[in-house]
């Protein structure tokens, strides 16, 4: 089981509790934007094997949202942090490459 | 390639069964084809035989990294109806559907088709009217299904429970001519037939790069060297987003696990295929009489063919509370699958950015039950780069807002 540390609330926090939220980081295109932005933004996504960043929800918990760190090839998880940012910090960039390194992420390593 | 019939059986049993040959070659890669196959699951294999049988190219290669039929092809529950809503979904289903229906007699190899008939049941008032819909449109394309109502439903399935402690049976709609086939048998059969037609099946032989020159497709690095290739079909579910990388596109995907279970054998008590969308679970029962039960994805990406328990729980609960007399089963097997979604739950088929290259991916929770008619129109469109029952499936069809949006009409259990 899919176990995250809230990093609002401290719990160790079970997949029960969790809603997933999908890709993080997304940069949102709407009215004004190009066609070919709008599309990407909408339907296009990473789906990478390997290291991936997702928004999770504290749902059954504290309710607040953050980011995750994660593979999708083996399930590990390498670390969450806050949703009030814009990238991984480097801390989480940091953990990651000590066990994958060469990493790389739609232009983050 | 020999004959399978009931007078081969009565031969080879004269002579202590030494007759029999293996249903397929292994043979190491040629240097060239004309068109190479990634992938020999089912709709790989059905593309790669269809090529062959409707269009006469026979230099053929399918190309599989582990063994055949051994992805989602063998992982699925088996299930085979057409109801669709949408037109282009309809059309390609039911060719599935209605290519299944003499298969084994055409691939000389018997896949077990059983068209038992399929359910879905109505469990609120909204699904009510989303079936009927679903019907009137059936029979504006074609497809038998009918709506019926709860006592029909009791009289097919004695042993539903039609006052559930939360939704009660309100109806169904019913496909009489759907059913189940055996998911292996299909993937072996079109195994065996292709390579009855010369076409190379190569096992244990991962791709590992698309070669291209000026824009085409020219070949594909492997574990086994360089193969080259006129035209390349990526037949990979789960993961077509890797190959997509290789050959230098994108596509609009993400891979989940989809999990499956089957219970301890018991005596026959369900002739039917019963899925339950509200409450989130689906069952048939197998020849060997096994429960085959399967319910929904995890919400996350995910690439380890294994999926999270509480899915399984909550699958479970909820066919129990639609079959109470299944409470006190004990489960034998769980496995997961990966399955590519797109945006709109619908398949890609489509030429890509890469020219020559072709891919057929993105069935998501459903594509067993379209394997023949995934291959008949991948075939097609590989051969004479069009094809009527692979056009709505474009990659483009999300630039341009063409979504074919089954998630309403087949809500989970796609």
């Amino acid at each position: 089981m899919l176990i995250l540390n809230c990093p609002y609330c401290g719990v160790d926090a079970e997949e029960t509790e969790l809603a997933a939220g999908g890709e993080a980081h997304l940069k949102r295109f709407g009215p004004g934007s190009s066609d070919s932005d709008f599309h990407d933004y909408l339907f296009m996504r990473e789906n990478p094997k390997g290291v991936h960043f997702e928004r999770w929800r504290h749902a059954n918990g504290c309710g607040k949202w953050f980011h995750a760190a994660r593979c999708t090839q083996t399930l590990e998880v390498f670390g969450t942090y806050s949703a009030q940012v814009y990238e991984p910090p480097q801390e989480i960039r940091d953990a990651i490459t000590a066990k994958r390194p060469g990493w790389t992420w739609r232009g983050f390593e | 390639m020999k004959h399978y019939s009931a007078f081969a059986v009565a031969r080879e049993a004269l002579r202590y069964h030494t007759g029999w040959e293996r249903a397929w070659r292994s043979p190491e890669p040629k240097k060239r084809y004309d068109v190479i196959i990634v992938g020999a699951g089912g709709h790989g294999l059905a593309t790669a035989y269809y090529l062959g049988k409707n269009y006469g190219i026979q230099n053929v290669a399918v190309i599989e990294k582990g063994w055949l039929g051994g992805g989602n092809t063998g992982r699925n529950t088996t299930i085979i109806r057409s109801n669709y809503l949408q037109d282009p979904s309809a059309a390609i289903y039911e060719k599935a559907r209605s290519l299944y229906e003499d298969l084994s007699q055409d691939l000389n190899y018997n896949i077990m088709f059983s068209p038992r008939g399929v359910i879905m049941l109505a469990q609120t008032q909204h699904e009510i009217r989303g079936y009927q819909r679903t019907a009137h449109a059936n029979a504006l394309q074609g497809v038998k299904t009918e709506w019926i109502g709860p006592e029909r439903v009791k009289e097919l399935v004695p042993i539903i429970n039609l006052e559930g402690p939360r939704y009660p049976v309100l109806g169904g709609l019913w496909q009489e001519r759907g059913g189940t086939a055996r998911h292996d048998a299909v993937a072996w059969g079109y195994a065996r037939a292709c390579s009855a037609m010369g076409m190379d099946i190569i096992q244990q032989c991962e791709v590992t790069g698309v070669r291209s020159d000026n824009g085409r497709v020219i070949g594909v690095d492997t574990t086994k060297g360089a193969i080259d290739c006129d035209k390349l079909g990526i037949v990979v579910a789960g993961h077509s987003g890797q190959l997509a990388e290789m050959a230098g596109f994108r596509l609009p995907l993400e891979a989940v696990a989809l999990q499956a279970l089957v219970s301890e054998p018991i005596k026959p008590c369900m002739d039917v295929v019963v899925m339950a969308n509200t409450v989130h679970g689906y069952m048939s029962q197998s020849d060997k009489g096994e429960m085959v039960i399967g319910g929904g994805t995890d919400g996350f990406n995910n690439y380890t063919q294994r999926g999270s328990f509480h899915h399984i729980e909550e699958t479970v609960r909820a066919l129990v509370e639609t079959f109470p007399m299944i409470s006190r089963l004990k489960m034998l097997r769980q496995w997961g699958g990966i399955v590519d979604m797109t945006g709109d739950r619908s398949p890609i088929l489509s030429k890509t950015p890469l020219q020559g290259c072709f891919i057929n991916g993105g069935w998501g929770t459903g594509g067993f039950k379209a394997i023949p008619g995934s291959g008949w129109g991948m075939a097609q469109l590989m051969a004479t780069g069009h094809s009527p029952l692979t056009e709505a499936f474009s990659l483009d069809r999300f630039k341009e807002g063409r979504f074919i949006d089954e998630s309403v009409a087949a809500g989970v259990a796609h």
